[in-house]
């Protein structure tokens, strides 16, 4: 079984384009949708969801407003500021600024001590009330650890959903991640497994990835392990930088690579110019698809570009997968 | 002001339009700083073509441990959510990729074994480009986690009137590590299947973080009508549309600023510029309401 993940470093350069046709063309393959953040694919892919998962994934601090006593021990110890400080009042000869000194200083953080430090500087107000921005927490659960009277919870966060569907072209996985949550690379890694899972189930020989933008977390989750690497570029100034960033990646993990250039024909010596250093760099240019609005009035329809043209990039794109097809071969030729 | 520039989608020119805006604005007589917090793959300074004054090394806290000092009581191993410290029978196994800098291990740790040290994620850059200050920050290939260097860039910030802040694509922990603190969110898309898709995912988190919000559509005349109708329904201001100008595109290609060479987009952006100073002020036009 063969795992080709297409990303690119910069955005919108077309990876998903590219996936949908592959998906097309390759069949059968399991399609794994690994762009979590904003995934894409099942526009093209019309999915019918036929099991869906919740995703449980790190921690998240809450506040038991009735236990907590106020001594801010969670404001002292937190380094994410997740720690919120509700406004409290105070009387009028107060020499009490609310500066919150003595919270940040007592260094035995004992809530009976810093209480008598107010009370003496004439602090008549309420206690102050802490509580814990769910989207700059962090989960690291040092506040719950040092938190005096235990009054802060530390349940498991729920980070999104994945699901496992038919599509016309195979099997297909892909995620949701919920609104502001975190930890994208281990749901990267929990779509992986199922589409390999899949793959051995159906016996199917190849999956395709599509992989998320960047150069970080989830995108070295999604190519770690994997057989090949395509990066989808664009002859800009932006696409040829991001390309050699995800070139050095590649590297760093060991994992061979392909390159593609995307609308190549918008700026000819630029494509040139990454040709010339996929050359040097001893990467194989697999293809090059030219501009063609044939690309986006697909996606209006809701289909891989294959499906709806013979001609112009549709015919660009078969080109780039035998390429492609063809290295997936020659790897299990030697590993057989 | 912090105006933050996002999308959902990759590719659909937060680059373009923080690097003009800010361009526009330091033209304008605007003191200007230009953050790029993009720091998988930051691209503000192919446009900008900043002098950078200073470039350092950005750090990051990780634990070292004094095995002459452990006893392997493990407690360091129990308090860590990300698996950056373990405690293995007689041995304490530090994973310095996974760890979050939280400080818990070296709080927890009953002997005094643990130490923090800095630990090289990437580099941030200053310097100016004409009128605008320029700041960015550049993740070392191979290190996964973003946010810890993306706040040092927001940190770095030069005290301007104006902070344009250039946000990483997606809607997860770098993008909101990038808009903490930011006055209005600038939020660009294009008119596809795609780019609405992740218009509403970043509408959405946006909306979570309760911030103010405005949309511009770049390539506006390339797709359908239903990015424009979405953002009718749910009130979300349009505050700019670009066409879908092969000069751009061309300008954009060779590096350079659309509102630089042509007056139509100076004046464009200039109109973007103002229109945010006033909806900022006005909450009930930020696209918060429904």
């Amino acid at each position: 079984m063969k795992e080709l993940v297409i990303i690119s470093g910069k955005g919108g350069s077309g990876k998903t384009s590219v996936a949908a046709s592959f998906a097309v063309l390759a069949q059968p393959a399991v399609i794994a949708d690994c762009d979590v953040d904003a995934a894409d694919l099942h526009l093209l892919m019309s999915p019918r969801i036929n099991e869906r998962h919740e995703f449980h994934s790190g921690h998240e601090a809450v506040i038991r407003q009735e236990d907590c006593i106020g001594c801010g021990a969670c404001l002292a110890h937190c380094r994410f500021e997740a720690v919120v400080r509700m406004p409290t009042t105070f009387g009028s000869n107060s020499v009490c600024k609310d500066c919150e000194f003595c919270v940040r200083s007592c260094p035995v953080r004992v809530n009976e001590m810093i209480r008598a430090m107010r009370e003496s500087s004439g602090y008549q107000g309420d206690e102050a009330a802490f509580y814990i921005d769910p989207v700059a927490c962090e989960g690291c659960g040092v506040c719950v650890q040092f938190c005096p009277v235990q009054a802060i919870d530390f349940p498991e966060c729920l980070c999104g959903e994945w699901m496992v569907s038919d599509t016309r072209c195979g099997p297909m996985v892909h995620a949701r991640l919920g609104i502001a949550a975190e930890n994208s690379g281990k749901l990267v890694c929990t779509v992986r497994r199922e589409a390999r899972r899949i793959a051995e189930e159906r016996n199917h020989e190849l999956i395709i990835v599509d992989g998320p933008p960047g150069i970080g977390c989830p995108v070295i989750a999604s190519i770690t392990g994997s057989d090949l690497v395509l990066a989808v570029t664009e002859p800009t100034p932006s696409g040829e930088h991001d390309l050699k960033r995800v070139v050095q990646l590649a590297r760093h993990f060991g994992i061979p690579m392909a390159v593609c250039i995307n609308k190549w024909d918008i700026n000819e010596d630029m494509s040139a110019r990454i040709e010339t250093f996929c050359n040097e760099q001893s990467i194989p240019l697999a293809g090059k698809i030219r501009y063609d609005q044939a690309l986006t009035r697909s996606q209006i329809q809701g289909q891989a570009v294959v499906e709806a043209e013979k001609h112009g990039a549709a015919a660009d794109l078969r080109n780039l997968w035998a390429a492609i097809s063809a290295t997936l071969l020659q790897f299990s030729n030697h590993a057989a | 002001m912090k105006i933050a520039v996002a999308s959902g989608k990759g590719g659909t020119g937060k680059t373009t339009v923080a690097t003009n805006l800010a361009w526009v604005a330091s033209d304008r007589g605007h003191g200007v700083a230009y953050l790029d917090c993009d720091v998988e793959e930051p691209n503000g300074h192919l446009f900008l073509n900043p002098r950078i004054s200073v470039s350092e090394p950005a750090t990051r806290l990780v634990p070292e441990v004094d095995e002459a000092k452990c006893t392997y009581c493990g407690r360091c191993g129990e308090i860590c959510q990300f698996s950056a410290i373990v405690c293995l029978g007689r041995a304490i196994v530090v994973n310095p990729d996974m760890c979050h800098a939280c400080g818990g291990c070296k709080l927890v740790c009953p002997t005094g074994a643990i130490t923090e040290v800095p630990r090289e994620m990437g580099r941030i850059d200053r310097g100016d480009a004409a009128k605008v200050q320029f700041v960015r920050g550049l993740l070392n290939v191979g290190e996964a986690m973003s946010p810890p260097l993306i706040r040092k860039v927001l940190a770095a910030a030069p005290h301007t009137d104006l902070v344009l802040i250039d946000a990483p694509p997606g809607t997860s922990c770098p993008v909101i590590a990038s808009l903490r603190g930011s006055d209005y969110v600038l939020l660009v898309t294009e008119p596809t299947p795609f780019g609405l898709h992740d218009l509403k995912l970043a509408v959405d988190m946006v909306r979570a973080l309760k911030l103010p919000f405005g949309v511009v559509i770049n390539r506006a005349d390339s797709g359908d009508e239903r990015t424009r109708a979405y953002c009718a329904s749910n009130r979300i201001p349009i505050l700019l549309e670009i066409p879908d100008d092969r000069r751009v595109a061309e300008a954009y290609s060779r590096g350079e600023l659309a509102c630089v060479g042509m007056d139509e987009y100076r004046e464009a952006f200039a109109n973007l510029l103002n229109r945010i100073l006033e909806v900022a002020q006005s909450p009930r036009q930020t696209g918060m309401g429904a």
